[in-house]
């Protein structure tokens, strides 16, 4: 009876796991760039940033679709929404991964506690998004609720990251320029925690129909 | 907000078949209160129960309490006359009387005994504006209200059923023969009518419950099986059959 309804609905599912897998793809891309200080892979990450937004409308048109033709109620009227709500995180995710690109090539020079924290702390972001994209896909509750936790694993590596800069530059003046630079890639990477984390907020939602907000 | 209408244990049988098992509900004044359900879960059944209207159906046997106003409607003192005049109803299929607009409206307070003119005058007047219809039909009361459109018709009938000052109006799918301009319409009249009246909607269409009504109560097989808040029990339903059926997996 509705089976065009549900094959809609799968295309949605479909079309948000690819542009999860496109946040994930960005930002691991980042943290290679960050590694390997490659120029090439700096100049993958700029067509990936499109074409995460491309996937934003086709989601957001295929969802206003859904709620005009089927005036979807309960479970069907939660996934479409949360849905909605969790590509405007993606789409964040996809922009703060390219903030940090552009920032990329002035940060040479990193003290060796630094580095270790970014990227552990860039593991740590990346591994909250594909838990969260991944728990959307299972509508697994106890995964969303394990990236909401993980996201003071995130915070926290922000503030060790700070106070390691803050006694970098204390010791070394002239690097202040490159340790703001580095405060900067922290804090997106901090940003991307806080949009995994709403995204896996979205899920339980979906699932159940309470939002953490109230 | 108190309960107008509250329903306790209550089964219905037609013959040997029953038709409704073991209803508990209390329905708050003053708000709209929708029952949807899949053909035959036993809606109208109990929406006509509410005012004993299946009284004039052979072989119908109810057990348990509906209690209107704190007081229980088939108790021998109940005047089943006076129990009609409180809990209004309205059809799925407009059914004006074959005479005119005027005299439709005035029917029901002349049988309870109505009979100044310029007091029935103000009644016709004051039914036919609660009913949204005053304007349309002002300057044509003398006209027969078969010419009425269907929409004016459904309408004229609900200022029918406000003439004898009822306090609930029972409404059994008051839509489903209406075009979408004039549901609209009766929709939004009835939006207007729950600030001075308790209304309980029969209705199919599950959309309409979801724009108009305060309190939705879903039945299946003759069971209530959910009732709660019309945004709760759409957003979040409790029971998986509420769940499967509002979501267009059976029904």
């Amino acid at each position: 009876m509705r089976s065009k309804f549900d094959e809609q609905l799968a295309l949605l599912n479909k079309e948000m796991i690819e542009m999860g897998a496109l946040c994930e793809e960005i930002i691991s891309r980042v943290l290679k760039a960050l590694t390997e200080e490659d120029g090439q892979l700096l100049h993958g990450i700029s067509s990936l940033g499109p074409e995460i937004d491309q996937k934003e409308r086709t989601i957001e048109t295929l969802c206003l679709k859904l709620l005009l033709q089927q005036q979807p109620v309960a479970k069907d009227l939660r996934q479409i929404s949360a849905a909605l709500k969790m590509i405007t995180d993606m789409e964040r995710i996809g922009d703060q991964a390219e903030d940090i690109a552009e920032i990329v090539p002035f940060v040479k020079n990193r003290p060796q506690t630094v580095d270790t924290l970014l990227h552990e702390m860039a593991e740590a972001s990346i591994k909250m998004v594909t838990e969260s994209v991944d728990a959307f896909v299972g509508r697994d509750i106890g995964l969303a609720k394990k990236v909401i936790k993980d996201d003071d694993i995130v915070d926290n590596y922000f503030t060790l990251i700070k106070q390691a800069l803050i006694s970098g530059i204390v010791d070394n003046p002239k690097d202040g320029e490159c340790s703001i630079d580095l405060l900067m890639i922290a804090k997106y990477f901090e940003r991307i925690g806080d949009h995994a984390t709403n995204i896996a907020e979205w899920v339980v939602f979906s699932v159940t129909g309470i939002h953490k907000e109230g | 907000m108190s309960n107008m209408i509250t329903v306790k244990n209550m089964c219905l049988w037609y013959g040997e078949h029953q038709a409704l098992k073991n209803i508990n509900v209390s329905i708050p004044e003053k708000s709209i209160t929708a029952f949807i359900g899949p053909s035959g879960c036993g809606k109208s059944t109990f929406l006509k129960s509410l005012n004993r209207m299946n009284d004039l159906i052979q072989g119908v046997r109810i057990t348990g309490d509906i209690l209107y106003n704190g007081k229980n409607i088939f108790d021998s003192s109940v005047d089943v006359n006076e129990l009609r005049r409180e809990v209004g109803m309205v059809f799925q299929k407009p059914n004006p009387f074959p005479m005119s607009i005027y005299d439709n409206i005035a029917y029901g307070p002349r049988t309870h005994g109505i009979k100044n003119k310029a007091k029935l005058d103000d009644i016709v007047e004051c039914s036919l504006r609660d009913a949204a219809i005053w304007e349309e039909v002002k300057d044509r009361l003398k006209k027969n209200a078969l010419g009425l459109s269907g929409g004016q018709q459904q309408r004229l009938c609900i200022a029918r059923a406000l003439a004898v000052k009822p306090a609930v109006l029972l409404m059994d799918e008051p839509t489903s023969a209406l075009d979408p301009i004039s549901t609209s319409k009766i929709e939004e009249l009835s939006m207007k009518l729950k600030e001075n009246y308790t209304i309980i909607m029969v209705t199919h269409n599950m959309q309409q419950a979801v724009r108009i009504s305060d309190q939705t109560a879903f039945f299946l097989l003759g069971e209530l099986i959910e009732y709660g808040n019309t945004e709760t029990l759409f957003s979040t339903p409790k029971d998986k059959r509420t769940e499967d059926y509002i979501t267009g997996r059976f029904g």
